[in-house]
This record gives structure tokens, sequence and C-alpha cells, in this order.
């Protein structure tokens, strides 16, 4: 695994680390590396390989990432870069920490909590239990689920009955 | 990709990734059509972001199909270059739209067979495909609970909500035999533990339907002639239609990129 191109630096903790220049552009106070979405990195000599897990299937922003992740390796003076699409493990919430958790929230996004599995007869009923969501801003636990879907396909829209605003939530997937 | 199919060869491979692939395409683009015109702003939402979500399932699948057949047409070759007969998709899915009650009944039916369908392709001989159903597993969950809430809903809720989604479920119903039709692709790959056993899908499918058609206070269709065809690229006069619309900017500036 040498370089040739005197970036010796180029070894995967230290690729991780320019990867994690990269921010989600649908949510820019995380980047691709503690989103969890980058799965491997290999090197050989002036190529790279990066592995990337969608976190959803139909995300919009993972073309834009996959262009970042290009102009950033050749910045780097990698030659070839290339991208490949994995898709086991699935990506899931339960991937990011408690860091990135805390982050979100200061940027106004509730954390999603741990990842329930519903069996098939829970998933059709109609009225299913549900976690309760802190309030981003003011950590209430009086909230509402207004919607499962909201702006991103990672995103649900709800609203806290005691300061009155709309916030959206990552969804646990 | 050689790792898996021993009998079934690369032919019946990538023609069973067009059919999961059109079966996402052109469903993904027909609730996409729902985009700006939804009853209410969350519901527009939900519905453009499922189409999102299956238009993107079709990219995987009909990506993995050109790689497949090696001719080197990629996903959008395949989404935007093929003639109506050349689509593999189930007739079901290209019907026009109807109303609110249509689409959520269409879903329903179909997200039950895809949840299925998921279910099962997740332990594939073939690795990738198994790969890529654990994704869409997890996606075609909140689908159907997605779709099998508002079956629930509308079928409880006034008499005008009731009687449109009963005749929806009615008007849908002869298209849902096609889903099971199993041919020699689907014989074949399931032999060699490429794919889920249709029949096998298909009892899981009725037990689950009736169970919350019955919930909805709406009662389960009669059994009737099944329609078929769109396997083998036999499809209503919709699909040409449709594709016309879908396929008009690719095709009136090929290789255009922005």
């Amino acid at each position: 695994m040498t370089v040739t191109t005197g970036k010796a630096a180029a070894t995967r903790d230290a690729l991780l680390e320019l990867l994690s220049s990269i921010k989600d552009p649908e949510l820019p106070v995380v980047d691709i590396v503690e989103l969890g979405i980058v799965r491997d990195i290999s090197v050989e000599g002036d190529s790279v390989q990066v592995d990337v897990t969608p976190t959803y299937s139909g995300c919009p922003a993972m073309q834009v990432i996959e262009q970042d992740i290009v102009q950033a390796l050749e910045a780097d003076g990698f030659r070839k870069v290339k991208v490949r699409y994995v898709f086991s493990p699935p990506w899931t919430s339960d991937w990011l920490t408690e860091r990135t958790k805390m982050k979100l929230r200061e940027f106004g996004i509730a954390p999603p909590t741990a990842v329930e599995d519903l069996g098939a007869e829970q998933l059709v009923a109609l009225r299913r239990s549900r976690t309760t969501i802190e309030c981003p801003y003011c950590g209430s636990s009086n909230t509402d689920e207004k919607s499962e879907f909201g702006s991103t396909a990672c995103k649900a829209i709800h609203y806290c009955n005691s300061c009155q605003q709309p916030f959206d939530y990552f969804k646990s997937f | 990709m050689t790792e898996s199919t021993p009998s079934a060869g690369s032919d019946d491979l990538f023609e069973y990734l067009l059919r999961l692939g059109d079966d996402r395409l052109v469903l993904g683009h027909r609730l996409s059509e729902w985009c700006g015109h939804g009853p209410i702003l969350e519901e527009d939402i939900a519905l453009a972001n499922i189409a999102l979500d299956l238009i993107g399932q079709a990219t995987i699948y009909l990506g993995l199909a050109g790689e497949v057949e090696g001719k080197g047409r990629n996903a959008d070759a395949l989404a935007y270059f093929r003639e109506g007969v050349e689509f593999r998709n189930l007739q079901v899915v290209e019907l026009p739209r109807g109303d609110f009650a249509f689409t959520i009944a269409r879903q329903f039916f179909f997200d039950a067979f895809s949840f299925h369908q998921m279910e099962g392709l997740q332990k594939s001989a073939n690795k990738e495909l198994a790969g890529i159903a654990s994704k869409g597993y997890k996606e075609v969950r909140y689908h159907l609970r997605h779709s099998s809430e508002w079956l629930q809903r509308l079928g409880d809720g006034t008499e005008e909500s009731h009687n449109r989604t009963q005749g929806a479920l009615d008007e849908l119903w002869r298209f849902t035999g096609e889903m099971f039709a199993a041919d020699d692709v689907d014989k074949r790959l399931a032999d060699a533990g490429v794919t889920p056993d249709l029949g096998t899908i298909q009892t899981k499918w009725r037990a689950m339907i009736s169970d919350v058609i019955q919930r909805a206070t709406l009662a389960i269709p009669s059994d009737t002639f099944m329609l078929a065809g769109g396997r083998s690229g036999r499809h209503t006069e919709y699909l040409g239609h449709m594709l016309s619309e879908m396929q008009i900017v690719a095709r009136s500036h090929p290789g255009a990129e922005w």
C-alpha cells in the first residue's frame, strides 16, 4: 500500500480523516464518516476505492456525496478514484455516535432513538405505540408526530406542544 | 456476479432484475404524479418520499441488470431507451393513478407483495441480490405501514371514503394474480435458490391483505379471472402513454447531463 504521489500520509485513517471534511449536503452539521455511510477504503498505488452505502435507496444527496469524494481524493493526489456502492449490511441510524446525535440536537434536529424491530403484525396495525421524541429546542417530551415523512427521506415532522415549535426528527431506521 | 446461479443462467437473472426494477420504476413514476396534488401537504410529501425510494430501488436493480447483461447498458439506458414491449413490470403498477383511494389500495397490494418478496430475497443464494434486498426490506416496511394505515382510515372512515376504497379494491383485484403467476424464469431461479417461491409468497400475501382489509371494514373481493402479461411485455394501453412522458427528455437530449 505505497502511494506514489508523495502523499505518504495516505493511510486508511488519514483518508478517513480527509473524508470527514465532506458534509452531508442535506445535513451540513454531520460529515459522511460519522453518518456511517463510508464503509471501507482501499488504496493501491495511486488508485483508491471507497465503499459507500446509501442511507436510503433514493437519497438524492448520494450523487453529490460521490462527486465530493472523488474531488477530495483527486485533490489529494490520487489518479483513479472509484466509489463503489455496497448495500449489505444495510445502513442503520444506530451507527450514529452519541457525539453525532448531540450535533444534530444542537442543530435543531431530534436525533434517532434506537431501532425497534416491529413484527409484521404490528407493522400493519393502525394504533402502534410510538416512542416519545424529545423536542430539540426545549427538551419537552410533550411532542407529537405530524408526519412520518419530511423534507428528506431520513427525517420526519414532529411538533412540540410545550414550546409550540415544529421540528425535524432524524428517523430511527 | 458469478458466485451464485449454477443452473439458472445470467439471462434469467437479467430478466428477473428487469422485473424488480421495472415494477418499482413504473410505480414510482405513477406515484410521483401526486407531487403537488396530494390531498394534504404531509401526504403530498409522503407520496413523493415513497416515489423517490421506489425510483432509487429501481436504479439499483436496473444498474445491476445492465452489468449482468454485459452490453454496456446502464440504469438510464434501460429506463429511458426501451420500448413498452421490453418492460417487464406487472400491469397493476402502470394503471393511471386514479383517486387517492385507488392509489392507496394499489400501494397496499404492491407493498404487501414487495414486503414478502424482499423478505425472501434476503436469503437468496445470490449474495448481491440478498444484500440489496436487505436494504429494500427496511424501506418497504414503512411503505407498507403507510399504505396499510391509510387503507384502514379510508375503509373505516366516511361512507364516501369506504365506498371509493372498496371500489378500488374491486377494480384492482383482477390485476393481483399476475404477482404470483410463475413462469419458467421464476421456476428456474427459485429452484436455484436465487428467488423465493411465488406460491409461498402468495399464501403470506393473502393472509396479510385479508387481515388488513377486514380491519378496514372492507370486503375481500371475490375471485375472478386474473389478467397477466406484463412479465412478458404485454401491457395495458396506459404504459405507452406513461413512457412517452417519462422518456421524452432523455430521448430528446440523449446523453445530456446536469
